[in-house]
C-alpha cells in the first residue's frame, strides 16, 4: 500500500534536497557543516555511530526484545489457559444442569407412578368393600324375604281356620243348628280361592 | 562573534564539536554520538524500566513499551511476511535510532544527528547492504537474474529493463538518506530562521516587539509539525526498509 504512496513524496524530497544542496554548495565552502568533509569529525561520527548502532542492536536483539516477547507470551498462555479453564467450568456446569434435569424428570415420573398405584389400590379396595357390602345386603334381603314369606304363609293358614270358625259360629247363631263341618270348609276354601288367597 | 548585528546563521546549529571533554576530543567522539547514546539509553529505559512490572494487565509505561514492540513487530510481519520476524530486531533498532535522533533534536540545545547526510547516508547504505546480503542468502545468484530481469519479460527489452532496474535499485539508498536528511535540515533551518526573525524584529523600534510575536507563533506551530515529521520520517525509514527486505526475500 505504502509503495504507491511514496514515489511522489520521494521526488519532492529529492528535489528539495538537491535545491538545498546546490544552494549550500554555491553559498560558501563553510556553508553546510554536513558537507564539510575536511572536518575529521564528520566521518568520525559515522564510525562511533556504527559502533553505537551495533551495540544497541546486540542489546535489543539479545536482551531487551526477548524480555518483552516473554511477557507477551506469558500473557498469551495465561489468557488461553484461563479461556480453557472457563470452557471446562462451563462444560461441568452444563453436565450438572443436565443431571439435575434428568433427576427431576425421573423423580416426577416415579411420583406419578406411585400416585397412580395408590389411586388404583384405593379404587380396588373400595370396589371390594362395596361388593362385600352388597353381598351382605343381598343375604339379609333374602333372609328377610324368607321370613316375610313364612310369616305371611302362617298368617294365611290362620285366616282359613279363623274364617271357618267364624263361619260356623255365625251359621249356628243364625240358624241355630250346627252346620256340616265339611260344607263350611269347602265354602271357605272356595271364597279364599275366589279372592286369590288359597 | 559579532553580537552587534544579528544575522541569520541557520546552519551553525549543524556544526560538529568534540564531546565528553578531553577523552572525547582524543577519539573524535562528537556531540552527535553523545545524542545517539542518550537516544539508545532512553529506548533501553523504556524497554527495561517499562517492562519491569511484567504485569499481565500492563500499566501505562508497560503499555507504551509493548506498543513500541508490537508496532514494529506487526510492521515486519505485515510487510515482509513470516520471514520478517528474523529482521525484527534490526528494524526495531533502526526505527528507534532514527526516531530518537529526530525527537531529541527538537529539544532546545539538543543536536539532531539525523540532520547529517553522513549519518543518514551510512544508515541507508547499511540498509541496502543488509538487504542485498539477505537477498543473496535467500535466493543465491538467482537473485540477480530474477530481480533485475524478471521472468516473462521479452528478451528484446533486456537492454532497457536491466539498466532501469539497476538504477532504481541503486537509487534506493540515495532517496532513503536524502529524504530523512532533507526533512530534518529543512525543519531546523526554519526554526532558526524564524527565531532569528523574532530577535531582529524585537530590536526594531517601537512596534518591533509587537510584530516579533508573529514568528514566535509560527515557531510554536512548527514544533507541532516537526513532531509529526520526526515520527513520520522514522516510520518511513523503517517501513521502506521492510519493503526492501520483502523484495529481497520474495523477489518483487
Amino acid at each position: 500500500m505504502s509503495r504507491r504512496l511514496f514515489p511522489p513524496c520521494r521526488f519532492a524530497c529529492l528535489a528539495a534536497a538537491l535545491l538545498l544542496l546546490s544552494g549550500a554548495a554555491a553559498s560558501a565552502a563553510e556553508g553546510m557543516p554536513q558537507l564539510n568533509f575536511a572536518n575529521p569529525l564528520t566521518l568520525a561520527q559515522i564510525v562511533w555511530g556504527a559502533i553505537i548502532f551495533a551495540v544497541l542492536y546486540v542489546i535489543f536483539a539479545r536482551s531487551s526484545l526477548p524480555q518483552v516477547a516473554e511477557v507477551l507470551a506469558n500473557r498469551e498462555t495465561r489468557i488461553t489457559g484461563d479461556l480453557e479453564a472457563a470452557r471446562d467450568a462451563k462444560a461441568a456446569a452444563d453436565t450438572a444442569v443436565a443431571e439435575v434435569n434428568a433427576a427431576t424428570a425421573r423423580a416426577r415420573s416415579e411420583a406419578q407412578a406411585s400416585i397412580n398405584a395408590a389411586v388404583e389400590q384405593a379404587k380396588k379396595e373400595a370396589a371390594d368393600r362395596a361388593r362385600v357390602l352388597n353381598e351382605r345386603l343381598e343375604q339379609q334381603l333374602q333372609t328377610s324375604e324368607g321370613q316375610i314369606a313364612a310369616a305371611r304363609n302362617s298368617a294365611l293358614g290362620a285366616i282359613r281356620e279363623v274364617a271357618t270358625d267364624t263361619a260356623r259360629v255365625m251359621v249356628s247363631r243364625l240358624t241355630g243348628r250346627t252346620p256340616d263341618r265339611q260344607a263350611i270348609d269347602d265354602a271357605v276354601g272356595q271364597a279364599l280361592a275366589a279372592r286369590g288367597q288359597a | 562573534m559579532e553580537p552587534a548585528e544579528p544575522t541569520i546563521d541557520a546552519l551553525g546549529q549543524f556544526r560538529l564539536f568534540p564531546s565528553l571533554g578531553m577523552l572525547g576530543r582524543s577519539v573524535n567522539f562528537t556531540q552527535a554520538n553523545t545524542f545517539m547514546v542518550i537516544g539508545g539509553l532512553l529506548t533501553m529505559a523504556l524497554l527495561y524500566y517499562g517492562m519491569r512490572p511484567r504485569a499481565i494487565v500492563p500499566g501505562r509505561l508497560q503499555s507504551a513499551a509493548e506498543l513500541a514492540y508490537n508496532f514494529i513487530y506487526d510492521m515486519c510481519v505485515s510487510q515482509v511476511g513470516e520471514e520478517g520476524k528474523r529482521f525484527f530486531p534490526f528494524v526495531f533498532t533502526l526505527f528507534f535510532f532514527v526516531l530518537m535522533g529526530n525527537l531529541l533534536g527538537l529539544l532546545p540545545y539538543a543536536f539532531t544527528y539525523t540532520s547529517h547526510i553522513a549519518i543518514t547516508g551510512a544508515l541507508a547504505l547499511m540498509v541496502i547492504v543488509v538487504v542485498t546480503i539477505v537477498a543473496i542468502r535467500e535466493n543465491g545468484t538467482h537473485f540477480f537474474t530474477e530481480y533485475f530481469f524478471p521472468a516473462g519479460t521479452p528478451k528484446a527489452l533486456a537492454p532497457l529493463i536491466i539498466p532501469i532496474e539497476v538504477i532504481s535499485y541503486l537509487s534506493r539508498p540515495v532517496s532513503l538518506s536524502i529524504r530523512l536528511f532533507a526533512n530534518m535540515v529543512a525543519g531546523h533551518v526554519m526554526f532558526e530562521v524564524f527565531a532569528t526573525f523574532t530577535v531582529m524584529l524585537a530590536g526594531l523600534g517601537l512596534f518591533g516587539p509587537l510584530i516579533a510575536v508573529g514568528p514566535v507563533v509560527i515557531n510554536v506551530a512548527l514544533v507541532g509539525f516537526e513532531l509529526l515529521v520526526a515520527c513520520l520520517q522514522a516510520y518511513v525509514f523503517a517501513i521502506l526498509t521492510c519493503i526492501y527486505l520483502h523484495d529481497a526475500v520474495h523477489l518483487h
